[in-house]
This record gives C-alpha cells, sequence and structure tokens, in this order.
C-alpha cells in the first residue's frame, strides 16, 4: 500500500524531470532528463495503481510497530541478486570486448562506457544494495527494535536504484566526470547525498531507539561505513557545474591535489565500501551460520579501530611516481603496510570463530562459501601491501595484475561473503524451511571458487609479464617492445579471463534460480551433503 | 602564516598527538581488566534470537 503524499511527490518528481528535459542547455542532460522522467513516470503508475483510500487501522500499525521491518529487505536481497547478475555479466562482456575489440558496438557499448557500467554495478549496485539490506537486517536483531522512520528505509531502498539506474544510463550516454569510482555528475551524486542522508538517519536512529545496551560490533562497522562513504562522496564531488541545466562540471581541485584526492577516495571507497561494511556482514553471518560466538570480541574491537585508523592514509599509494611529494607516497605506502596487521586480525577471528565447528566446513557450503570469503580477505590483504611498496610497484603499477588483485578481493571476499549472506537470509525471510537446494549452493561455490583462481591466476601471469615488457631494455639503452607488441601478448590471458568471469558468472546464474525458487516455497528432492559418512565402529 | 604551512604544523604536532592517545586509549579500554565479562555478553547478542 502507498499513501497518496508520497504518489504525489514522485509525480511531482517526474514533473521537474520533465522541466529538466525542455530547458535542458545541452543534448547530454535532455537526454538523461528523458531517461529521469520515463523512469519516474512508470514508478508513479506503478505508485497509484496501489495507493491505499481505507483508513489505517490503529490496531494494525500498532501491530506493526512492534514487528521487525523486513519487506525492505526482501526487496533488498532481489535487488542484490539481480544486480550481482547483471554486473558479472557486463564483466564477462567488457573481458571479451578486450580480448575481440570487435565486439565494441559504437557509440553506447565501447569498452569506455561498459567499464565503469561494470564497475559501478558490481560496486554500487550489487554491493551497495547487499550493504543497505544487511545493514537493515542486522541492525533490527542486535539492536532489538524495528527500523526507525518508518517508510524512510523505502526511500533509501527506491532512491539508491534510482541513483544505479541513472548512473548506469549516464555512462552508456558518455556522461561522466572521469573519476574512477566516482563517475557520475554533478545532479547524480546530489541526489546520492540525499538518499545516503536518509540511510545516516535510518540506520543511527535505530541504534539510538536500541532496546539492547551494547551495540553490536557489526553495526560499528556498518556505521563507520555510512559515514565514512558520505565524508568521501562529499569532498571527492566538490565540484562547479557550468550550467544547472547541462551535465559537465568542474572539479573544485586541480593537478595533483585533485589526483590525490581521487585516491583517496577511491582507496577508502575500497576500505570502507568494500571492506568496513562486508566486515559488518562477517561479524554477523558467520556466528550466525557456525551457531557460535566470534572468536574473540575484542579483537573485533581492536580490528575495528586500527582499520580505520590506518585505512584513511593508504590512498597515496595509487599514485606512486607521479607529481604527488614523495613523502606523501612513503606515507601511503608505510599505511598500507601497517594495514595488514589489522586485516590479518580480522582475518583470524573471522576463521577461528569456526573453532570446534570445523566439521561444517564439509558438511554446510554455506559455511564453506563464507571460508573461503574470509580466506581471500586475508589473501588480497596480503597482496595488497605487498603491492603498495614502491619497487613492487614499479612493476605491478598499471598492469593487470592490480586488476587480478581486486577481482580476488571483489569476486572472493566481496561476492562469496554476500552470497554467504544472501543463502542464510533467503529461507529466513520468506519463512522457508531451508533454501531449494544445498546441492546447487555447493555448484556455485565451487564455479565461483575456480573462476576466481583462474581469473587471477592469469592476471598475475599477464600483469607480470606486461611489466617486465615494458621495462625491457637492451644493451643500446632502447625499450625492446613497443606498447602495442604488450597488448598482443595479453591475448591468450584475456580469454582466458572471460573463461574465469564466465564461470562465476555461471555460479551467479546459479544463485539466481536457487534463490528464486526458495522464495516460491519449493524445495528440492536431493540427497543431504555430507551424509554418506562412514559409522563409527566401536574397537573390538 | 600560509594555510598549507599551518595545517601541516597542526597535524604534525597536536593533530597526530590527539590521534595517537585516542588509538592507544581505546585499545587499551578494549583490553582493560574486566572486559572480558562484558565483551562475552556483547559477543553473544546475534545468538540470543532470531
Amino acid at each position: 500500500m502507498t499513501k497518496i503524499s508520497q504518489t504525489v511527490g514522485v509525480g511531482l518528481f517526474a514533473f521537474i524531470a520533465l522541466l529538466g528535459a525542455a530547458f535542458a542547455q545541452d543534448s547530454l542532460f535532455k537526454a538523461h532528463m528523458w531517461v529521469l522522467f520515463a523512469v519516474l513516470l512508470i514508478f508513479s503508475v506503478a505508485m497509484i495503481r496501489r495507493v491505499s483510500f481505507a483508513p489505517v487501522s490503529t490496531v494494525s500499525s500498532e501491530q506493526r510497530k512492534s514487528e521487525y521491518f523486513d519487506e525492505v529487505v526482501r526487496y533488498g536481497l532481489i535487488a542484490t541478486v539481480f544486480w550481482g547478475v547483471v554486473g558479472f555479466l557486463v564483466g564477462v562482456v567488457i573481458a571479451l570486448q578486450l580480448a575481440f575489440p570487435h565486439l565494441n558496438i559504437e557509440p553506447w557499448f565501447n569498452f569506455g562506457r561498459m567499464r565503469p557500467l561494470h564497475t559501478s554495478a558490481v560496486i554500487f549496485a550489487f554491493g551497495g544494495n547487499a550493504l543497505i539490506m544487511t545493514s537493515f537486517y542486522v541492525v533490527q536483531r542486535t539492536s532489538r527494535v524495528r527500523l526507525f522512520g518508518g517508510d524512510l528505509a523505502w526511500f533509501v531502498f527506491w532512491g539508491y536504484q534510482l541513483f544505479i539506474v541513472m548512473a548506469a544510463t549516464g555512462y552508456l550516454l558518455g556522461i561522466t566526470q572521469g573519476r574512477e569510482y566516482a563517475e557520475p555528475e554533478w545532479y547524480v551524486d546530489l541526489w546520492l547525498t540525499v538518499v545516503w542522508v536518509a540511510y545516516l538517519l535510518t540506520f543511527l536512529g535505530t541504534i539510538m531507539t536500541r532496546k539492547e545496551t551494547h551495540i553490536y560490533v557489526a553495526n560499528w562497522f556498518y556505521l563507520s561505513f555510512i559515514v565514512t562513504i558520505a565524508m568521501l562522496h562529499l569532498v571527492n564531488n566538490a565540484a562547479v557545474p557550468v550550467s544547472f541545466l547541462g551535465v559537465k562540471s568542474y572539479s573544485a581541485f586541480s593537478g595533483v591535489q585533485d589526483a590525490l584526492t581521487q585516491w583517496w577516495y577511491g582507496h577508502n571507497a575500497v576500505g570502507f565500501f568494500l571492506t568496513a561494511g562486508f566486515l559488518g556482514m562477517m561479524y554477523y553471518f558467520v556466528p550466525k551460520q557456525a551457531n557460535r560466538p566470534v572468536y574473540s570480541y575484542r579483537l573485533s574491537i581492536i580490528h575495528f579501530w586500527a582499520l580505520i585508523f590506518l585505512y584513511i592514509w593508504a590512498g597515496p599509494h595509487h599514485l606512486h611516481y607521479t607529481a604527488l611529494p614523495d613523502w606523501a607516497q612513503t606515507l601511503g605506502m608505510v599505511f598500507s603496510i601497517m594495514l595488514w596487521m589489522p586485516s590479518w586480525g580480522g582475518m583470524i577471528n573471522g576463521l577461528m570463530t569456526l573453532s570446534g565447528a570445523w566439521d561444517k566446513i564439509r558438511t554446510d557450503p554455506i559455511i564453506r562459501m563464507m571460508v573461503m570469503a574470509i580466506a581471500f580477505y586475508g589473501m588480497s590483504t596480503f597482496e595488497g601491501p605487498m603491492m603498495s611498496i614502491k619497487t613492487v610497484n614499479s612493476l605491478s603499477h598499471y598492469t593487470d595484475w592490480t586488476i587480478g588483485h581486486v577481482h580476488s578481493g571483489a569476486l572472493g571476499w566481496v561476492g562469496m561473503i554476500t552470497f554467504g549472506a544472501v543463502y542464510y537470509l533467503a529461507p529466513k525471510l520468506w519463512g522457508r524451511e531451508r533454501l531449494y537446494s544445498l546441492r546447487l549452493v555447493n555448484w556455485h561455490f565451487w564455479l565461483a571458487t575456480l573462476g576466481i583462481v583462474v581469473y587471477a591466476a592469469v592476471m598475475w601471469v599477464a600483469g607480470i609479464q606486461q611489466g617486465l615488457m615494458w621495462r625491457e631494455y637492451d644493451d643500446q639503452g632502447f625499450l625492446v617492445y613497443s606498447f602495442a607488441e604488450s597488448v598482443r601478448a595479453m591475448f591468450p590471458y584475456y580469454v582466458l579471463r572471460a573463461v574465469g568471469g564466465g564461470m562465476y558468472l555461471l555460479g551467479g546464474l546459479i544463485m539466481a534460480w536457487n534463490v528464486t525458487m526458495t522464495i516460491l516455497g519449493h524445495q528440492r528432492d536431493e540427497a543431504p551433503i555430507g551424509s554418506a559418512v562412514p559409522q563409527l565402529q566401536p574397537a573390538e | 602564516m600560509e594555510t598549507y604551512t599551518m595545517m601541516r604544523q597542526f597535524a604534525d604536532s597536536w593533530g597526530l598527538l590527539g590521534f595517537t592517545l585516542f588509538f592507544v586509549g581505546a585499545i587499551f579500554f578494549a583490553l582493560r581488566p574486566g572486559s572480558k565479562v562484558t565483551a562475552d555478553e556483547a559477543a553473544s547478542i546475534p545468538l540470543k534470537e532470531d
């Protein structure tokens, strides 16, 4: 049921978009406003059809206040799975575009426009929805109170989807600020700011009204993610638009300050979006699935503060051997290396939560997924500090090794822990006894794991080969290889990478099928995993 | 004084000291005697109900 005021609000917003299209200063803004108008018009019609004129009965609204607000989490779970599959698919497409350039379809489906579509789809659409959805679920359970703000959570959910649609269509139209992971232009940034403030209010309000004395550590991680992303987003996107009815804007910073602001943002997007938020997920869902408390709660507190204090300084390692002053590069490197300690503290804490329940790895594919996620967290947080060392970076920078590193973190850590949470939540949220199929989870696990292994291993070889080819001198002091030769040498690796990504996508499709069937209430008739254990025989 | 120099001096002195003290304090607070009981209580929050 929707309320009339909300429906009118969306209708007005659609009208403003129409005005934007009518008075646009450039053709791109006009096209983008038409997209916005179409989306909002469809949404308004959908809302009008659901408007309820019946008076709200006080009994039912009182009853609702005592329950957890899970409907928005259900929508979030579906959005997570949907955007996940879309993001993986676009990833496979751009991997194939690199191997077979003819697949670049001008102008909308060029690699240059598809690449931010992929990164934003997996990070912000898949990862962001997973974070919003699980944070809403976890904060209610661990605070023992209904989500604060009533329909504000719906605004956060739908507002965030609108941000995704506007960002994605903008990239394909060719609208970009040219800042990695912050490509949307000023007006989409402003919209995200509004949504994010609503998110912060909902989350913080729930914590403030909690019925549990202690704030559970998962909520600390979630809150640090929300607050830090707000700060990063505001500073990095500080820009002056050329016209209030045009797409183009200019950054408030220039030169090396601009570059450092961007990578302060870029690395902390990794640190707080892809790490802190998902650690919140780890600290709730791993104990739940293993049915044991976290190994050391005090270690988790130290993990939190150490991560917060160190991560924020690591950004300059993206600018080694550039115009950035040497001291800043060294600072970034040193803090990156120090980060290794809290990261591994957290990894140990996550893994050791299973101590005494290690047998579950054999029988529970969801636990298996979570353990693999934590293992990849450990691996990529070891690789990252190593790559931030200047001498290593001089070989690895600008090569595909970096891409491999990012994907072992993103596919391995972020993806796997999200899949674990999705599989945990699906039967719970829809009141099903169990998932449609645990054996399909197992298939997903192996396809994803092997896909990542293929992807990461291929990118290591490709990256190191690239780095060595670029620095190869002959005895006369001339470069041995031209850049084009190093591109050509990448062909087999690019094909193999698409294979690894394809396996990961297939795993994602299996998850979508499994979750859909669970929601619809089906159960696959199958033998339980690990049932064929030989019975222990008493000694004779 | 130039804004950069001023901020840089602050960051190198009081800012650094403040951050360090807060960080060390947070760790000591987490490990203070008697924190084990509260920590165990907090750790059991997610397992209490569904």
